[in-house]
């Protein structure tokens, strides 16, 4: 049986966050996840944004590690070589009674510690925002917020552990978690790990988790949230993120850009209880769009090319709670960790290393830490100098696959090579973006799953959109069936 | 940068781009190049084993692939270069093209350019389908490609979204394959696709298919599970309480086709909002001097065979441009437009006097009995018409109308039923 220093369930932003923060250390570390892929299921489906933490319950942990956590981000997104725009937000006030909230925020954002907000009049609002409405009154520069690629963010984090050693263990469910004699018995049906400390990083499933051990003082359940991915050629205009004046539930809907060049609108704030409850519905596809059109009038669900749900852990009782526990030496539950989660990740995994420091985990640092990580060369970013660079030492890149997102035959290729690389569909999708686009799908549709097969040795059959059950294809024709 | 010159480029080796390149030929330009980014010449025709194709261009009813073959073989007779698993990345308002192959990024300079890179699609995402996102859920033509060129069913338990031809004729196919086709679901109070399908592909096997329903959700986390869909009220809403639950593993979407045009856009080309594709007149020059677009790209056909016909003219068209014997539509110049009951209508403008029959391609907005076609020039006078027994938006009108002077400034088809009318 395998024995890990640390055990970290769950590969979404805050466990593979902490997982890289780990593999700096002369440890052995092994991140489980239920899943196909790392991405998670909160970290993969939100709106996109690093937040600076203005708008955080002042005095809170949330505050402390959202605050903390924004300022990482450029130096990260550099050494792990993937996308982060610091586009900066717009908070939009149109009605009379949010003009008046406007002072409120601005000073909600001192008590955080965010202290380079800027009042804006209707006047300047419009100025650096001309297709926001009209009937705008005022607003609020917050030039901190950012956008990012949510899905390679986490795999970044997750290819650069695995350089320096973390080993992942995907489509690995965990269905017991027990304490015996200083060590930490992780069980799924696909086996079991011993580990000496344990980090619960499972977001939704966090309560699952800790009950496992005998922790019932909280309770996880979804906030679904509904989004709206437009056309790259849709002409919203807008270059900053556009918020609303937040009520006491959510920060509102919103519009952004995201990093790609779409635009992002969303997301609805529904209270549920079933946690597989991922469905758009038609309701809450329209609220969007009735909602940011008053942001921004230009927004329309014709230029939607796609949808989807994420959701996010909400904690009752409420707050993030990064906690150890006396008569569990070595555990590590970080629960709580709710829509700011993706932000605060790297906050929270240089927190959580602390508190493992603390139980006694060794606190080495190796000395060959291999802090960079590379990018797929991206074809559609290359010039083409570099493009007919990349076509020489690798033919395949001449071969476009995805027409829309232009994406080819050979970042398809090293996104199924890479460690932890895509084993599916998705995983291809959020790698490199083939079938992202606006056909998603309906050229490359094809021709991916034949590269996975190809790649992987298996048959088409079995290639799968995300994870064994999920197989595309059943059965071959007559003709080949006789 | 090596540029390779040539008197007519052609993108797209579909049904329309075959015809351009070889009618590009046969009309005087020498130096033709076919770029196509799949392996093989043909396009969609390839995956359209059912027949139907032919029988106005040949005389003929062919299978897809069968007629595909008849422009295929002319190609290769002739020494038209054809460059295959070639993608075009960029066409520029000069004519430069830009593509990337195995080989290379590859700059190609012709004099004339014909677009034929035919349609695409519409997707879950356009029509934002409520619901959860299993495997199982695919476009008609992702299927037909699967089933047809791959030999791989996409399930056993068939739902289909959308009565365009491709979904009605996927409901047969994967019936004959052995799956169970549960039903068609259609928006709309009529078909989307050709009559003759609803009886060959529907009615012949006892697909149900449910006029003026829409989907409600989609269930399955991993695979699809089933769909729910229900009548639409008369306020268009979704009556809920008639809601229909039917278990299925696959949804297959058939709900429109859009001509592509990421590469007209690129290169400037004015594009038509009704039709999605460029505007053309009559020779299928686009507003862009030497780009010509024909098929679907500039507008999505009923029937290939009047692609095939646009391709022809197009081709010769390019070949004529290239040697300087033919003009841009000039400033002067008439519009053609869709007026009450038409759909579409290609050519959208008119250069100068018609020196001959000048053909149109119209589609009704709605299904019209004993319809009448009435062409006005701007004084509202009625310069052409004819009668239909009935006209329906999935079957496109094509008519000809000879003598017209182009004089006005503008002219517009109307479309009169003996209901409304």
């Amino acid at each position: 049986m395998q024995i890990y220093d640390v055990a970290i369930i769950g590969a979404g932003a805050v466990g593979t966050a902490i997982a890289r923060e780990l593999s700096k250390l002369s440890i052995k570390v092994v991140v489980v996840d239920r899943l196909n892929d790392v991405g998670g299921d909160a970290s993969k489906s939100n709106s996109a944004i690093i937040h600076t933490g203005f708008d955080a319950p002042p005095d809170s942990l949330e505050s402390r590690m959202v605050v903390n956590a924004n300022p990482l981000y450029d130096k990260l997104c550099c050494d792990l070589d993937i996308p982060f725009k610091r586009t900066g937000a717009v908070l939009v006030a149109v009605t009379e009674t949010e003009e008046a909230e406007l002072p409120s925020i601005m000073a909600k954002a001192h008590a955080n510690h965010v202290d380079d907000l800027e009042m804006l009049s209707a006047k300047e609002v419009l100025e650096l925002e001309p297709a926001v409405t009209p009937d705008v009154r005022g607003g609020l520069l917050v030039p901190r917020e950012s956008i990012i690629d949510p899905f390679l963010f986490v795999v970044a984090l997750a290819e650069n552990a695995t350089a320096n050693g973390t080993e992942f263990l995907t489509g690995w469910e965990v269905s017991n978690l027990t304490f015996n004699e200083n060590e930490y018995t992780v069980e799924s049906p696909k086996g079991e790990i011993t580990a000496k400390f344990v980090v619960n990083a499972a977001g939704l499933f966090a309560d699952k988790i800790s009950s496992f051990l005998g922790i019932d003082d909280f309770k996880v359940h979804p906030r679904r949230g509904q989004f709206h991915i437009l056309d790259k050629a849709a002409p919203i205009g807008t270059k900053r993120i556009i918020l609303p004046v937040p009520t006491k539930v959510s920060k509102g809907k919103i519009c952004t850009p995201t990093i790609h060049g779409n635009w992002l609108i969303g997301p609805t704030a529904e209270e549920l209880d079933d946690k597989t409850a991922t469905q758009s519905t038609p309701e809450g596809l329209s609220d969007i769009v009735a909602g940011v059109v008053k942001l921004v009038p230009g927004v329309d669900a014709r230029y939607a090319i796609t949808q989807y749900a994420g959701l996010r852990p909400v904690r009752t009782p409420g707050g993030y709670h990064l906690r150890t526990f006396e008569n569990l030496p070595g555990f590590l539950e970080l629960s709580g960790i709710r829509s700011t989660g993706l932000t605060s990740s790297l906050a929270v995994a240089r927190y959580g290393c602390e508190k493992l420091f603390k139980m006694g985990l060794s606190n080495k640092y190796k000395k060959h830490f291999v802090s960079k990580r590379q990018a797929i060369p991206c074809f559609r970013e290359a010039d083409e100098k570099a493009r007919n660079k990349l076509i020489k030492q690798n033919p395949l890149y001449g071969k476009v696959i995805c027409r829309c997102e232009t994406v080819t035959e050979a970042e398809i290729v090293e996104a199924i090579r890479r460690k932890p690389g895509a084993t599916d569909l998705d995983g291809i999708k959020r790698r490199v973006r083939a079938g992202l686009g606006r056909c998603q799908g309906g050229f490359c549709g094809m021709r991916t799953p034949q590269i996975l097969a190809r790649e992987l040795d298996i048959s088409i059959e079995e290639v799968t959109k995300k994870g064994t059950g999920s197989e595309i294809l059943d059965g071959t024709t007559k003709s080949l069936r006789a | 940068m090596k540029k390779t010159n040539c008197d007519v480029a052609v993108i797209g080796a579909g049904p329309a781009g075959l015809a351009a390149a070889i009618s590009a030929y046969e009309n005087g330009a020498r130096d033709v190049i076919l770029i196509e980014r799949d392996k093989y010449l043909g396009g969609i025709l390839q995956q359209c084993i059912h027949n139907g194709f032919g029988i106005h261009v040949l005389g003929e009813d062919k299978t897809g692939p069968e007629y595909a073959e008849h422009f295929i073989q002319q190609v290769e007779k002739l020494p038209i270069n054809c460059l295959t698993e070639t993608m075009v990345l960029d066409l520029s308002e000069n004519l430069t093209i830009q593509a990337s192959s195995k080989q290379g990024i590859l700059h190609i300079q012709p004099k004339a350019v014909v677009l034929a890179m035919g349609c695409r699609e519409r997707t879950r995402g356009a029509i934002a389908l409520p619901g959860k996102r299993p495997a199982g859920i695919m476009t008609a033509g992702t299927a037909q490609r699967f089933i047809n060129c791959e030999g791989y069913l996409p399930g056993k338990k068939i739902l289909i979204l959308g009565s365009g031809d491709i979904g009605m004729i996927m409901a047969r196919r994967l019936h004959l394959e052995g799956a169970q086709v549960q039903a068609v679901v259609e928006i709309m109070d009529c078909i989307g696709g050709l009559s003759r399908n609803l009886v060959q592909c529907l009615q012949d096997f006892d697909i149900p298919l449910y006029l003026r329903h829409i989907i409600t959700d989609i269930r399955g986390d991993k695979r699809v599970e089933g769909v729910d869909f229900a009548p639409l009220g008369d306020e268009g809403q979704p009556q809920l309480d008639k809601k229909i639950s039917l278990d299925c593993d696959t949804l297959l979407l058939s709900v429109g086709l859009i001509p592509e045009n990421e590469l007209s856009k690129k290169a400037g080309i004015q594009l038509d909002k009704i039709t999605g594709g460029p505007i053309v007149d009559k020779n299928f020059h686009t507003s862009v001097p030497g780009i010509f677009a024909a098929g679907n790209v500039a507008q999505v056909f009923d029937l290939v065979d009047h692609v095939s016909i646009c391709g022809m003219q197009a081709g010769k068209s390019a070949a004529e441009y290239a040697r300087g014997e033919l003009e841009h539509f000039s400033e002067s110049l008439s519009k053609v437009k869709a007026g009450p009951g038409v759909g579409t209508v290609l050519p959208q403008v008119l250069s100068g006097p018609a020196d001959g029959p000048l053909k149109f391609y119209l589609r009704a907005r709605q299904v019209t009995r004993k319809a009448l076609l009435q062409l006005r020039n701007s004084q509202n006078e009625v310069v052409f018409k004819k009668k239909f027994r009935t006209v329906r938006p999935a079957e496109m009108i094509s008519v000809t109308a000879d003598n017209l002077d182009c004089s006005a400034n503008e002219y517009t088809f109307e479309l009169i039923g003996e209901d409304n009318g």
